[in-house]
């Protein structure tokens, strides 16, 4: 919102310290964001007369033009524009000046001839946008002064200001002024008085059709108007505050509601149908020409003016319509000014798309009574250049039972100090409030509130503590430290997410974040399946698919780094995936994805089998059970009881050449709400052998149907607790083994605690474990 | 006997002294005292003498033998020893700068790092960390923190609305705000917690904002909590966080779920202000929506970017680069 200086000067005598006015501002809850200084002079620019002007014989598109600033000393300039006669008064900028868009005036010389400043357009003094010629000024300014000072122009400052959606009514001068004038100690001028009103009875009628809708709607007629230019001052700050101005009548309607918030609308009274209003609800499918000139189609929420013979002439509290718009010709206007139910004027405006002043006002809740003071200042403004204006008898105030009563809130002392953590009394409170509108009643101890009719955000009493605070000032209520009676840290899940990352980082993997949206073509090209829950309203159209697994996001990484010459690229990620569900929420849980490219599937089982030693995790892993989107050879599922935990081995090389990855791709993903959950056992002391160990290297010739990791568990059963360590050292495939076959060779550490073990001992172990694997189709080579 | 004792020692210690390396040195005692050795040779001669005087004498002179020419052995072996290895040391020098092998550490998220430190700090301020779905109930998100449908501070919020449920009723949730009220129905009071977590907004992405980004939200709810205890926390933790020149303040403001509301910058020990996030005592109608009874417990909340912490402590001039997965950014931290 843009307040402008001036207009907040007219209702609250404060000075010119722009910066502590904006401090003060921002300290009762209006941040200033920004201080513009809009118009007024450009240093350096002075008044001088075009004495006379010369055309040089190598120069078409500049001419010389010799002027005098009041000195007597004739100065030459070069010109671009052709628009000045001898005698004609001028703004030079004089060499040094720098202009509003930033340009520095040089003696820069043409041919040689140096120019001692340059004549200026409107434009180039932020005068307007005209940039048709040189600014020629009135032919009596005297010469050689500042041009801005000749002129009188002024300049405006302007505080931008973020309103708080719980105070309607600093969108308006006034708002912001009460809050000022509370803090200065001084009070908002008075409201002007209405004229009197002048016979004949002009009377505009009302007919309130849905009342609920509009509780509140006042008609006047003015009379004598005639349309033409607004005063200067009225057009500036119009131009200040971010508005054109247009004519006087739609100026002061303009000016009025930016000081006082009131929005108005004024209607040529004799093109108001029947010489009246009727407020109704729209019926579906009915249209009107708004005044941007264009059609709009109504639904049965929107409220509309009509006239008397019940023609839309506006929608309410939005937008007005082209067929009663003031024109050069308008001798009346009918002046409507009303309050409207602020939530059904929201839904119409986001059901339009139409935001205007007037309804920005009027969806955020008006002054109930904001209008006596509004129209009063309409007439008064509207006088300056309608001194024949008449205020006709015949106003009407029309209101229907709805319009809102504000309320009375008690307010206990004892909780205004047991929230702020600093005693109030009631008088202190009542201090406080008072100059802001609030009406207080002394009742014990505590306070009855009588809320003003322009805070319609004051609902309850801590609504009112707030106002108390905000207005003896956040800075003056001291800093405590609550002593915290639970202790900190984090909850187990929680230490267990962090060593797992920990162990990742370890282990080398970079920790990537993608996005959490997909489009259906991503799904399908890492060969998951299409089922996700979707957004209703994607930023990027096909973006909407709530992912249902890390890999996506993933491979795309991998793919982006691919493509930038970075190749074995090892990411992962820990975020949230969200299935489809028909429970009230998504089935929503975390999960660990990691993706390593330049690797394959038991590059992912020793990942798997790290992070499981390291969080104290076991699964079993079922190569039968192919997951989605992996190497039908290479992969296999991670499950825990019943439930599937994760995926393991290598993405499906159709995958990674749907996301042109040329690498192999090892894959680990992994339910991390599953398996962080419980707080595994911590690990059990297994005492260190003192006596040496023996080395048993065996090596095996085993079926492809039979895993390595039943093997392992065969030797591991049969030598009991005298096997220490059990490593796969080489797997060999081809020459010199049967068709469907791999030799598996191990290396076994065999230690006892009691004894130094003999070479009968390990022969034994030997026999054993031969014997044992045997079952299984295992042959011991050698 | 006397006179070959003193020779082969004599013999023994000049040899020693001509010695060139710890090889001669190894030979010459074996040629002296190993089996055939000379001084062995005379230690088993000293039997053959006639007089238990001259096998004193003798057997003294021996063993001063002995004494001498192993002491200089071991002496003269140590000499070259040493000098052996030092050439030897000599010859494995290496140029330390010439690394061919990187070592492959991981690098954790900028913001995850910002999120961890941002935690600690409030653990150390005696918090709890609490955590919800991403995906979240419309009255979670909005209702139960005082926004009821049609409230005017929606649309302050650029809401995802996910296709789940009755229409409306699933959104992304726009805030970590929800998981107070989570909170609240769970943990009875005294709650001192801190909610980090991803958010999303509807809104197009720039240099300083993000659709999806992450933000972290605390929650004090005890007996007899004040605005001063909120200012004094915020004060608290800036101290802790930024560091001991940096102060802050709190400004009014607006937030629906708190009241009185307040915005809270902090202050650069050169003197800048900076905004940094939005605080303010939880809101009666909040608390009874948790489950908790305004009358006879009061809390303030307060919350702010994560992503942004990131990107100031790296001195990163647009955010939508962390999020780009470039090796060559993650890489960086």
């Amino acid at each position: 919102m843009r307040i402008v200086h001036s207009m907040l000067k007219d209702l609250v005598a404060i000075g010119d310290d722009f910066d502590a006015i904006a401090d003060i501002i921002t300290n009762v809850g209006l941040a200033v964001e920004d201080i513009h200084h809009v118009g007024g002079t450009v240093a350096g620019v002075i008044t001088a007369k075009v004495l006379r002007t010369e055309r040089h014989a190598d120069a078409a598109k500049v001419h010389r033009v010799f002027v005098d600033a009041g000195d007597g000393v004739e100065r030459h300039v070069w010109c671009g524009a052709f628009n000045m006669q001898p005698g004609d008064i001028i703004p030079l900028a004089t060499p040094g000046t720098v202009m509003p868009d930033g340009r520095a005036i040089e003696p820069k010389p043409i041919l040689g001839i140096s120019s001692d400043g340059m004549l200026c357009s409107a434009r180039e003094l932020d005068m307007g946008d005209d940039h048709s010629g040189i600014l020629i000024l009135p032919v009596d300014t005297p010469l050689g002064v500042p041009y801005g000072e000749a002129l009188g122009l002024e300049k405006e400052v302007v505080y931008d200001i973020d309103v708080l959606r719980n105070r309607p009514d600093a969108y308006g001068h006034l708002g912001v002024a009460r809050d000022v004038a509370a803090k200065f100690g001084i009070s908002v001028t008075p409201a002007p008085v209405l004229p009197a009103a002048q016979a004949p009875v002009r009377s505009a009628t009302v007919e309130l059709v849905d009342g609920d809708r509009c509780p509140r709607f006042t008609s006047i007629v003015l009379s004598g108007v005639k349309v033409g230019p607004s005063p200067d001052w009225i057009a500036r700050r119009l131009t200040a505050s971010g508005m054109r101005p247009i004519n006087n009548v739609v100026d002061v309607s303009n000016y009025v509601m930016l000081e006082t918030n009131q929005p108005n609308h004024a209607y040529d009274f004799d093109t108001l149908g029947g010489g009246g209003f009727r407020v109704r609800l729209a019926r579906d499918g009915e249209t009107m020409i708004t005044l941007d000139d264009s059609e709009r189609t109504l639904t049965a929420d929107d409220l509309l003016i009509c006239d008397a013979t019940d023609r839309p002439i506006g929608i309410a509290a939005i937008m007005g319509g082209q067929n009663t718009e003031i024109s050069d010709t308008t001798t009346a206007i009918a002046l409507e000014t009303a309050w409207f139910e602020p939530a059904a004027i929201m839904r119409s405006v986001v059901r339009m798309g139409l935001r205007t002043e007037a309804s920005a006002r009027f969806e955020r809740g008006m002054d109930t009574h904001g209008i006596e003071r509004s129209t009063a200042r309409f007439v008064e403004l509207l006088r300056l250049t309608c001194p024949d204006l008449v205020v006709n008898e015949g106003a009407v105030d029309a209101r229907a039972p709805q319009l809102p009563v504000p309320p009375v809130l008690r307010v206990r002392s004892a909780r205004v100090g047991a929230l702020l953590g600093t005693p109030f009394s009631a008088e202190q409170i009542r201090t406080l409030i008072e100059p802001i509108g609030f009406v207080c009643t002394t009742v014990g101890d505590d306070l009855d509130v009588l809320v003003p009719t322009w805070r319609p955000d004051c609902t309850g009493e801590v609504d009112i503590i707030e106002e108390v605070a905000r207005l003896h000032g956040y800075d003056l209520l001291g800093k405590t430290v609550p002593k915290s009676t639970v202790p900190g840290g984090l909850s187990g899940v929680q230490q267990r997410r962090r060593r797992l990352r920990d162990v990742l980082l370890g282990l080398g993997l970079t920790e990537a974040m993608p996005h959490p949206f997909l489009t259906a073509g991503e799904l399908e090209k890492a060969g998951l399946p299409a089922e996700s829950v979707r957004l209703v309203n994607p930023l990027v159209v096909g973006d909407d698919m709530l992912r249902t697994s890390l890999r996506p996001g993933l491979l795309k990484a991998i793919a982006f780094n691919e493509s930038h010459r970075r190749s074995g690229v090892a990411l992962f990620e820990i975020g949230h995936v969200y299935p489809p569900s028909t429970d009230v929420l998504p089935a929503e849980y975390e999960a660990l994805g990691i993706v390593i490219a330049g690797a394959d599937a038991p590059a992912a089982v020793a990942v798997w089998r790290e992070l499981a030693a390291a969080m104290g995790w076991g699964a079993r892993l079922d190569q039968s059970n192919v997951p989605a989107g992996l190497h039908p050879a290479r992969s296999a599922t991670l499950s825990l009881g019943k439930d599937t935990i994760g995926a393991v081995g290598e993405v499906h090389p159709d995958a990674a050449e749907a996301f042109d990855v040329t690498e192999r791709l090892a894959v680990l993903e992994l339910n991390l709400s599953v398996l962080l959950a419980n707080e595994p056992k911590p690990a059990a002391w297994k005492p260190t052998s003192r006596f040496p160990s023996s080395d048993l290297d065996l090596a095996f010739v085993l079926p492809d149907s039979v895993t390595a990791e039943k093997l392992d568990k065969a030797i591991r059963q049969a030598t009991g607790n005298l096997l220490v360590d059990l490593t796969l050292f080489d797997v060999y495939r081809g020459t010199g083994l049967p068709e469907g076959t791999r030799s598996l060779a191990y290396r076994l550490r065999l230690q006892s605690l009691e004894r130094t073990l003999t070479d009968d001992d390990v022969a034994a172990v030997r026999a054993k474990v031969e014997a044992a694997t045997k079952k299984m189709g295992a042959v011991l080579r050698g | 006997m006397i006179d070959q004792i003193l020779a082969a020692r004599e013999s023994a210690l000049t040899r020693l002294a001509a010695a060139t390396g710890s090889d001669d040195v190894r030979a010459l005692e074996l040629e002296v005292l190993g089996k055939k050795g000379s001084l062995t040779d005379l230690k088993a001669g000293l039997g053959r003498l006639a007089t238990t005087e001259e096998k004193k004498d003798a057997g003294r002179a021996l063993n001063e033998a002995t004494t001498a020419v192993s002491g200089a052995l071991a002496a003269r072996l140590g000499e070259f020893r040493r000098a052996e290895r030092a050439v030897q040391l000599e010859i494995e020098r290496l140029d330390l700068t010439e690394v061919v092998r990187k070592p492959s550490r991981g690098h954790a998220h900028p913001v995850t790092q910002a999120w961890q430190r941002l935690e600690d700090v409030f653990i150390g301020l005696g918090f709890q960390v609490a955590e919800g779905p991403e995906v979240e109930t419309d009255w979670y998100n909005f209702e139960a923190l005082n926004m009821p449908a049609n409230h005017p501070a929606r649309s302050m919020h650029d809401t995802f609305y996910v296709d789940h449920g009755v229409p409306g009723s699933t959104v992304l949730r726009t805030h970590t705000s929800p998981v107070q009220i989570r909170v609240m129905q769970t943990i009875p009071p005294p709650i001192y917690m801190v909610m980090p977590g991803r958010v999303f907004r509807n809104e197009t992405t720039d240099a300083t904002h993000l659709a999806v980004f992450h933000q972290i939200e605390g929650l004090v709810i005890d007996r007899g909590i004040t605005l001063a205890d909120l200012a004094g926390t915020i004060e608290s933790f800036t101290k802790a966080f930024f560091g001991d020149g940096f102060t802050s303040r709190l400004r009014p403001s607006y937030f629906p779920f708190t009241e009185p509301s307040a915005e809270f910058d902090i202050r650069t020990p050169k003197g800048d202000w900076l905004e940094l996030g939005g605080c303010g005592m939880v809101h009666p109608n909040v608390l009874r929506a948790g489950g908790i009874d305004p009358e006879e417990f009061s809390g303030f909340a307060f919350g702010f970017g994560i992503d942004r912490m990131a990107k100031e402590r790296h001195s990163i001039n647009d955010v939508r680069e962390m999020y780009t997965n470039d090796i060559r950014f993650l890489e960086q931290f």
